[in-house]
């Protein structure tokens, strides 16, 4: 079992690697130069080439990508064109921020999917499943922005006044101490996550259900209950697990929207400031955080993968 | 003694379903969706022709104060005809994410198909860059285009297209490969029928279920995020009428002047709604040969 | 029809009476069905795909699968009142029956394991949901035993196998193991030994044989197999799409049919000793040594030119890592002569036919055909030498193009190998078609409106479009019922006698011997243990291997 998962680890390590190549020939692409971004049109050359060797734009280019990359692992990210600033102060709080919405929105609709699905699954035909699978199939083909407004318009301006629209913490307090401004955003992203794992762990146990083991341990004379306590609901765990995987990783990237809907203060925000004012160092930094939350979590499904089935953990043996 | 199996007597009951298209327009749910869907894009083409003759206004001209109520709808930010920019902004947004579509269909259909028709190094190589863009969320690897590239139309089209082709690609492969192993294209393989023949006539043919789904997800998907962008104000430019943009422009007056960002919204949801709404009929469809014969 | 056996002396422990069950769309699928089961004694339902067994057999446990719903009749067990009618019973009642009193064997051991649980575990789940034994202890001891019972080892280091961990025929005897669990008064048996070797299945047999008559149970044996009839059962009842055709003792049955079913059925058995004519050919017995190619050479110009050695096969081998499917495979075969490669799963002979016919090109050695010895692969291989061995699939399900119509699936030789147009082509797959029975009518359907011997007949004819001076065919009747089978046969053997090609007949199914080939040729992982005319092998059989295959093979 463990060489599966070094080997898995490594493939992981590897893909990370690939996308930190990708994410640096992003700033190759760049027309102009990094320093004259940075300094302006009225810099005047003493400076601009200061700044060039100070950061390492005449060193070769695989030079300089070792130099960022190293740069990643010691938390040195770079110098931010817009701000001057280093890149690193600008996002420390704010993937604080946002990991408290992530966390949040994932601790709510991980449970509240699972449960849904299998219910779903369980009530096949009846009243019960065709509204989880209704609302759930309008649900997840709205996007998120469509999803955000329309609980704006419900819940802080035209219906309901009773929840803030927008996140306006006071510059140096966390976000956590307005517990009611994070309502909405943190709403907003369960009910575009959640029905994707509604769906799926719907579809997964209904597969299972219809298993020839499942069958047999109804005849068996199993209970019910545990037929699917004990031989149902293991074997949907592994493809279901993928899929809240991806599903976290999506919020990773889809949190982007919803910060900048809510004006909530997370690295969403700032991402799309970046990109604004094309601050190619921190929107780089952010991509590459943003990957490597999608590697980690999905290299964690894959590990429940492995540790749920038998045949993996036994090495296959006959 | 007669053989038992003399084919005359023995054409039972094994009637041909009903083709993929016949059983997805036997669903009460796909009905709906081809409905929704039609509006919306019946809207989004017409407006841009009619919108002379219904707001006399075109959707860039300034007819009043900002965020009035004058005309039906009122006017937006800048004193525009919310109206007229709601008609002529749903055109570029339906072109962009059906050419993105169109794009990540054939790079993502290529390279499934190459991949496991392929097979061995090829294989490999095609999935393994397959997984590093796919740790790119899409919308992440959009903004890391834009800011290099700046926030083009062909930008759009290119990038969403690019972050597609890699899901395609993985339903394509699967598709692909439970194809390749049937007996028939071994059979064609025994005739030495041109590889490229195998693929278009053998193969191909075989997996427009799937691939018919995956269409219809990833509109959805080009849909919300040609939409996102603009709505983050890094797709479409002011002063382009574009539905994303509009909700963007408008919703600091949401209370005020609710219009600007309510039509657009509705027609964005009633769209991708309408799009997946058939795409789900469509897999049940490509799944299940009886699907609408009993309803 | 009702035909119960209404036997006063004897007490039936399970009922069936005017069973009705149909599909919630309405479509009824069983038809007033009625048998009973005695203690000790095995009754075989018998039909082929389609003729509603399954579900006949598990209505026995109170189980319907999903689509489907009871409309009539009755299902009783003995011993209670007036109440004791299984389908009246509400959920939980039903469900302390199954695996206690009655339980059931599945077909697919592989798939009806939980692969997630110890083996161990599975069975102990069964003696705690029926509340066997008065403590865990005695649970855990009789685990052991019942596994000693069907002849598997029962130390604990065994009990935590996984089912991967183990043989098709170790899962399927786990599968025994867990029914017999409880001392159940009725088993429900389904298809219990299709997809195992000869050889495990006649132990399985035997296992269910002595366990049922050991402990006094009566069993219920679903099969299309009437050879494992033959060995296992004391009454038969046979099914005809939802209907019970016949029933009786076994020997009245089997040596007495009384329908036209039954003996049709029957009639389509190959048996190993050739007495009976599968389809209108004669059986192939030492008179009639070879389709006799003479009258014809001289009009065959292929033929003329023809060595005595047609195909040779000399020092084929094929590795794949580790693990040696082909180890030194040679053989020849003569014009017109017909050859069986005889091998159970994993012995190589799908790999040695595809080696022939150049589908697998990762072999080394040499195939030579009237002497030229032909390039590994079709695609490096004349276009002459693809148009003379041709091949045929085992499955008719996967080897059609469900898109294409059979004229397109047909024509595929003749385009890739000549300059025909498309009227000329056409008329040759007509007459093709011609030759495998089809019609004119089937040009421009596709698969999906055909019964599986229909598309194999078509498969046939793309096979015979190109006029093949050697037919491989590969298992081409294993995934068709009996009686398609025996009309597929018979179609081979006429096409041999009409066109004097070779064949190169490859199956597990020995009892086809004198129906087909010959010749015949035994392998064994990867090698021929023993060849030489079918007479020769099947009256003196020289290898170990043959003789335990003769030994094993149900036969009546």
């Amino acid at each position: 079992m463990m060489p599966i998962i070094l080997r898995r680890l490594a493939t992981s390590v590897l893909i990370l690697l690939a996308v930190s190549v990708l994410v640096f020939v992003a700033t190759l692409l760049l027309p102009g130069d990094p320093a004259q971004a940075i300094l302006g049109q009225q810099a005047t050359p003493e400076r601009l080439a200061a700044l060039r060797e100070q950061m390492n734009l005449n060193d070769p280019v695989w030079q300089r990508y070792l130099t960022w990359l190293g740069g990643l692992f010691i938390g040195d990210f770079g110098v931010s064109a817009a701000s001057g600033g280093a890149v690193s102060a600008l996002l420390g709080e704010r993937i604080g921020a946002s990991l408290v919405l992530l966390v949040a929105a994932g601790a709510i609709s991980i449970p509240v999917g699972l449960l849904l699905g299998t219910y779903s699954a369980l009530r096949r035909g009846r009243a019960g499943d065709h509204i989880a699978t209704g609302t759930s199939l309008v649900l997840a083909a709205l996007p998120e922005f469509v999803i955000g407004i329309a609980l704006v318009t419900l819940f802080s301006t035209t219906v309901f006044t009773i929840l803030p629209s927008v996140t306006m913490a006071p510059p140096g307090e966390p976000v956590w101490n307005y517990p009611q401004q994070l309502i909405l955003p943190t709403l907003t992203l369960v009910l575009v996550v959640t029905p994707y794992i509604i769906r799926m762990m719907r579809a997964t146990m209904l597969e299972v259900l219809e298993s020839g083991y499942v069958e047999m341990a109804r005849l068996k004379g199993v209970p019910e209950r545990q037929v699917i306590l004990k031989h149902a609901l293991p074997h949907a765990l592994s493809p279901v697990a993928q899929v809240v995987a991806i599903q976290l990783a999506w919020m990773a990237g889809g949190v982007v929207v919803v910060e900048f809907l809510f004006r909530y203060p997370g690295i969403g925000q700032a991402l799309v400031d970046a990109v604004t004012n094309r601050d190619v160092q921190v929107v780089q930094v952010l991509a590459i955080l943003i990957a490597a939350v999608y590697i980690v979590v999905n290299l964690l499904a894959d590990v429940v993968g492995i540790l749920t089935n038998p045949k993996l953990r036994t090495g296959g043996a006959r | 003694m007669t053989a038992i199996d003399s084919p005359q007597l023995v054409t039972q009951e094994t009637k041909a379903p009903p083709g993929l298209l016949r059983r997805l327009v036997a669903q009460r749910q796909a009905k709906i969706g081809i409905g929704l869907t039609a509006a919306v894009v019946l809207l989004a083409l017409l407006g841009p022709v009619l919108l002379p003759v219904i707001t006399g206004f075109t959707s860039t001209e300034f007819t009043g104060r900002p965020f009035q109520p004058d005309g039906v709808f009122g006017t937006d930010n800048l004193g525009r005809d919310v109206l007229s920019r709601f008609l002529d902004g749903g055109l570029r947004l339906l072109a962009y994410s059906a050419l993105a579509t169109l794009l990540g269909m054939v790079l993502g259909v290529l390279a499934g198909m190459t991949a496991a028709y392929a097979g061995g190094r090829v294989d490999s190589l095609i999935m393994r860059s397959n997984d590093v863009l796919l740790a790119l969320p899409s919308l992440v690897f959009a903004l890391l285009a834009i800011t290099v590239l700046g926030p083009e139309g062909w930008v759009l089209v290119a990038v969403i297209g690019i972050t597609h082709a890699p899901r395609i690609a993985r339903v394509t492969r699967s598709a692909t490969v439970d194809v390749i192993t049937e007996d028939f294209i071994r059979a064609a393989e025994m005739y030495a029928v041109p590889r490229w023949k195998i693929l278009v006539q053998d193969v191909l043919p075989n997996i427009t279920g799937p691939l018919m789904v995956e269409l219809g997800l990833r509109m959805t998907y080009s849909i919300g995020a040609v939409a996102s962008l603009s709505f983050l104000g890094l797709g479409m430019q002011p002063p382009t009428a574009d539905w994303g943009l509009m909700i963007n422009e408008n919703r600091i007056a949401l209370v005020i002047q609710p219009w600007g960002v309510i039509l657009p919204v509705l027609a964005i949801a009633v769209l991708t709604v309408g799009i997946n709404l058939i795409t789900d009929s469509l897999a049940r469809a490509a799944a299940n040969a009886n699907v609408g014969a009993s309803k | 029809m009702s035909t119960s056996l209404q036997d006063p002396i004897r007490t039936a422990v399970l009922s069936a009476t005017g069973l009705r069950i149909a599909t919630t769309a309405g479509k009824e699928i069983l038809h007033d069905v009625s048998f009973e089961l005695q203690p000790g004694k095995i009754l075989a339902l018998v039909g082929e795909s389609g003729s509603g067994k399954t579900t006949a057999g598990l209505a026995c446990l109170g189980h319907f699968r999903a689509g489907l719903t009871h409309t009539g009749g009755e299902i009783r067990m003995a011993g209670s009142g007036p109440s004791s009618n299984i389908l009246d019973l509400p959920e939980p009642e039903r469900r302390k029956l199954r695996g206690g009193v009655i339980s059931y064997v599945p077909q697919d051991p592989a798939l009806s394991l939980n692969p997630a649980m110890r083996i161990g575990d599975q069975i102990m789940e069964v003696l705690q949901v029926q509340g066997h034994g008065s403590s865990d202890a005695e649970r855990r001891a009789r685990v052991a035993e019942v596994l000693a019972e069907v002849g598997l080892k029962n130390d604990d280091a065994y009990q935590r196998r996984y089912p991967h961990q183990l043989s098709g025929g170790q899962q399927q005897r786990v599968g025994i193991a867990m029914a017999f669990a409880c001392r159940p008064s009725v088993i429900v048996l389904d298809e219990p030994t299709t997809g195992l070797d000869v050889t495990t299945q006649a132990l399985v047999l035997q296992t269910i044989d002595q366990l049922a008559e050991l402990h006094n149970v009566a069993g219920l044996y679903i099969t299309h197999d009437l050879a494992v009839v033959a060995k296992i059962a004391d009454e038969v009842v046979v099914m005809l799409s939802g209907e019970v055709v016949e029933q009786g003792p076994t020997e009245r049955v089997l040596y007495q049919p009384q329908h036209d079913y039954t003996r049709k059925l029957l009639d389509s058995v190959p048996d190993l000793a050739g007495k009976r004519r599968v389809g209108r050919t004669s059986v192939i017995t030492g008179e009639q040594p070879v389709v006799d190619p003479r009258p014809a050479a001289a009009e065959d110009r292929t033929r003329r030119e023809a060595s005595a050695n047609f195909l040779e096969v000399s020092g084929l081998r094929l590795a794949y890592g580790s693990n040696q499917i082909l180890d030194g495979i040679s053989f020849t075969l003569a014009p017109g002569e017909s050859m069986m490669l005889l091998g159970e799963s994993g012995s190589g002979k799908t790999t040695l036919s595809r080696c022939v016919a150049g589908l697998n090109d990762d072999y080394s050695g040499e195939v030579r055909l009237s002497g030229d010895t032909l390039s590994a692969g079709t695609r490096a291989r004349t276009a002459e030498q693809r148009q003379r061995i041709q091949y045929v699939f085992q499955s008719p399900f996967s080897s059609l193009n469900p898109r294409r119509t059979i004229c397109e699936s047909v024509e595929v030789p003749l385009q890739m190998s000549g300059k025909m147009g498309r009227k000329e082509r056409r008329r040759r797959v007509l007459e093709a078609l011609d030759q495998v029975r089809l019609g004119s009518s089937y040009l421009d359907r596709r698969p999906g409106d055909l019964s599986g011997g229909e598309r194999q007949r078509a498969a046939i004819a793309r096979a015979l479009v190109n006029a093949p001076s050697l037919l491989v065919c590969d298992e081409v009747t294993s995934a068709l019922d009996v009686s398609v089978q025996a009309s597929i046969i018979d179609l081979l053997r006429a096409l041999q006698h009409e066109t004097k090609m070779s064949m190169l007949f490859v199956t597990h199914n020995i009892a086809l011997a004198r129906h087909i080939s010959q010749r015949m040729a035994i392998l064994q992982h990867g090698q021929i243990v023993e060849s030489g005319s079918t007479d020769e092998v099947l009256e003196h059989p020289r290898h170990e291997y043959t003789r335990e295959l003769l030994a094993n093979v149900p036969t009546f």
